[in-house]
């Protein structure tokens, strides 16, 4: 079937439109809006993109596998992502990669079975000053611990 | 010398320090800005904002009033002031306070850009991660909006202002000027050749200024307090670096976090003072100065500079530690500001593990638009990687600098130096470290980055 917004997505993306002087500027909040919806960019989301802002396919799908955060395949319903760069990995940032790895029984870039988590390394995610951290889906979670980091795995396993 | 300032970190402090209310009743809450399109001319604002010395916060450096002057009106194109809060280089983390914690400040400044540029429309590009800062930012909006600071006549005026947040999603590059344009224009966030430059042919092909995200929040400050007096705050206003600014420190500090200072606190200051000293009181290794892509230093550097003539001769002879943090005095001690967040690595911590870390982050972000950088800081990544597991030559090392030569000058945006100056400082100065790893004296199973087990033992609260 092809892809369609929500009336409410399809509502906040004519919103949107006012605020640039061209379509080709709302690719990516329209992809972001997309994403939202269907979780992942498939082949008919870009071709809806593609069509809604009259836009060569190409365009679209080069724009998609330019930028990390567009999913090109499907993902885990709560993405955590930890920080691995330098200021987090003085902190611990290696640690806690093993740490999630053991505790989910899954390698960084992996799914757990179940599709609840989807396990990732981030680049530099501005949070140095509160370093170790990870990002859970749109959630910052700083000045990690053993402890505070098993609470947040274990609530994020339950649902 | 250590000043430390609240101009934009007053209500840093406050509950609900992020609204309306606050903004008002403890920073300038939009008088500034009123007072600008009320009162004042386009061209009185740039002359004025000249004096202030705002040497641009996200890390090149370049005078903030200087680069408004550059905008001229277009017969038939708008124009647009876009703000920087890309805010991704490693070992950053200031931008992020002020969207959450102060953004009221970026809009009022953003008003005031807009005029002094002639400008309608601000387009604030901000990473897809930050989604607090992005719900703060639209939400200040929406408070300035219905109280008429924003919208077609702010304060009654005939200047219409609107802002508008535009978010990324998950490319450093695009903290690159040009490639933030490309990007807001709905494309792959490849940078472009300059010129010409975006005050030429920006956004959509209009006349365009690109400013920092911090640069743009000291604004009402800098025209609150006059901004002759906002530089002179500043221990380097002589050098014309300007100001107060927010200074972090992050990495093997006790008490890592942002603060505001007059500008020219020296890396002793901020590492003991603000810092709280290093972990487990070890000696300091190194120090990156402002962001991944600025060379290391290390506390035995001094600062060669014998001729009274030069600038730096006031510090000849002393470290590099001891020096004010400023766009020039940085690179008088061969690295640069940055982006004032300063990363601090203790002693005991393995310089080349950190150099591997830093090397794939760059193979990482590279857009692979240039040959050199995209072959380049793979080959980087792959050679210091190879030396660190143990299968590296002498060669090996020697081989960096030849990839290093290939990079650097040889790119469309400043990635490739980025990427090859640091690289290049590290190689120089810890040679001796590669060197045993490449002879196999050293071993990657007792490399560490973390010291005094700052993991487990929960020094980070």
């Amino acid at each position: 079937m092809p892809f369609a917004l929500t009336p409410e997505r399809e509502t906040a993306f004519q919103e949107l439109q006012s605020r640039y002087p061209t379509k080709m500027a709302l690719c990516l909040p329209l992809l972001h809006l997309c994403q939202e919806q269907n979780g992942w960019i498939s082949e008919d989301v870009m071709l809806f993109v593609s069509q809604r802002l009259e836009l060569s396919p190409a365009h679209v799908k080069g724009v998609v596998t330019f930028y990390t955060l567009y999913n090109q395949k499907p993902v885990g319903k709560h993405q955590v992502w930890v920080c691995r760069t330098l200021p987090c990995a003085l902190r611990g940032a290696y640690d806690v990669i093993e740490h999630c790895e053991k505790k989910l029984g899954i390698k960084c870039g992996e799914t757990t079975k179940d599709g609840q988590i989807t396990l990732r390394t981030a680049e530099c995610l501005a949070s140095c000053g509160t370093a170790p951290m990870i990002q859970v889906d749109k959630e910052y979670f700083e000045n990690l611990t053993p402890e505070k980091l098993d609470e947040i795995l274990a609530k994020l396993a339950k649902g | 010398m250590l000043k430390r300032t609240d101009y934009l970190t007053k209500v840093y402090g406050v509950p609900n320090g992020w609204t309306l209310a606050a903004y008002e009743q403890h920073s300038t809450g939009y008088r500034v800005a009123k007072k600008v399109l009320t009162s004042m001319t386009q061209e009185q604002c740039v002359a004025e904002a000249k004096k202030a010395n705002i040497r641009g916060r996200g890390g090149a450096g370049f005078p903030m009033g200087v680069k408004w002057s550059f905008m001229r009106p277009h017969p038939t194109k708008p124009a647009y002031l876009v703000v920087n809060a890309d805010e991704g280089e490693p070992g950053t983390h200031k931008d992020r306070t002020l969207m959450e914690l102060n953004p009221h400040a970026c809009i009022e400044g953003c008003i005031i850009g807009c005029f002094g540029i002639g400008a309608h429309t601000a387009y604030i590009y901000v990473r897809d991660e930050l989604h607090l800062s992005k719900a703060r930012l639209n939400a200040a909006i929406a408070e300035a909006k219905a109280k008429g600071y924003l919208g077609k006549n702010p304060f009654g005026t005939n200047y219409a202002v609107d802002v508008v947040v535009h978010s990324g999603a998950g490319a450093y590059i695009c903290g690159e000027e040009t490639s933030m344009l490309n990007s807001l224009e709905g494309k792959r966030g490849e940078p472009r050749m300059k010129p010409p430059f975006p005050a030429q042919a920006g956004a959509f092909g209009c006349p365009t200024t690109v400013n920092n995200l911090e640069t743009i929040a000291a604004c009402p400050t800098a025209f609150d307090i006059g901004c002759e007096e906002f530089s002179k705050l500043s221990a380097l206003h002589h050098m014309n670096d300007g100001g107060v600014r927010l200074y972090g420190v992050n990495g093997h500090v006790k008490k890592p976090g942002v603060v505001e200072l007059a500008c020219g606190p020296t890396l002793n200051e901020l590492i003991y003072d603000i810092g709280g000293g290093v972990l487990g009181d070890r000696g300091v290794m190194c120090v990156i100065t402002g962001g991944s892509s600025t060379p290391v230093l290390r506390p035995s550097e001094t600062v060669n500079a014998p001729d009274e003539k030069s600038p730096m001769h006031a510090w000849h002879g002393k470290s590099v530690f001891d020096v004010p943090l400023g766009v020039d005095t940085m690179r008088g001690c061969g690295t640069m500001l940055g982006t004032c967040c300063v990363t601090v690595m203790a002693e005991g911590t393995d310089p080349v593990m950190a150099f591997e870390n830093l090397m794939y982050f760059y193979h990482h972000e590279s857009c692979g638009q240039c040959t050199p950088c995209r072959e380049g800081s793979a080959w980087l990544d792959r050679t210091v990687s190879k030396i660190f597991h143990g299968d590296g030559a002498i060669a090996d090392v020697d081989q960096l600098h030849d990839i290093d030569n290939g990079i650097m000058g040889n790119t469309i945006c400043a990635f490739g130096e980025g990427t090859a100056m640091p690289a290049l400082a590290f190689i120089h100065k810890f040679r001796k470290e590669l060197e045993a790893y490449a002879r196999g004296e050293k071993k990657r199973k007792d490399a560490r980055l973390t010291v005094d087990d700052v993991w487990n033992k929960g020094a980070s609260r």
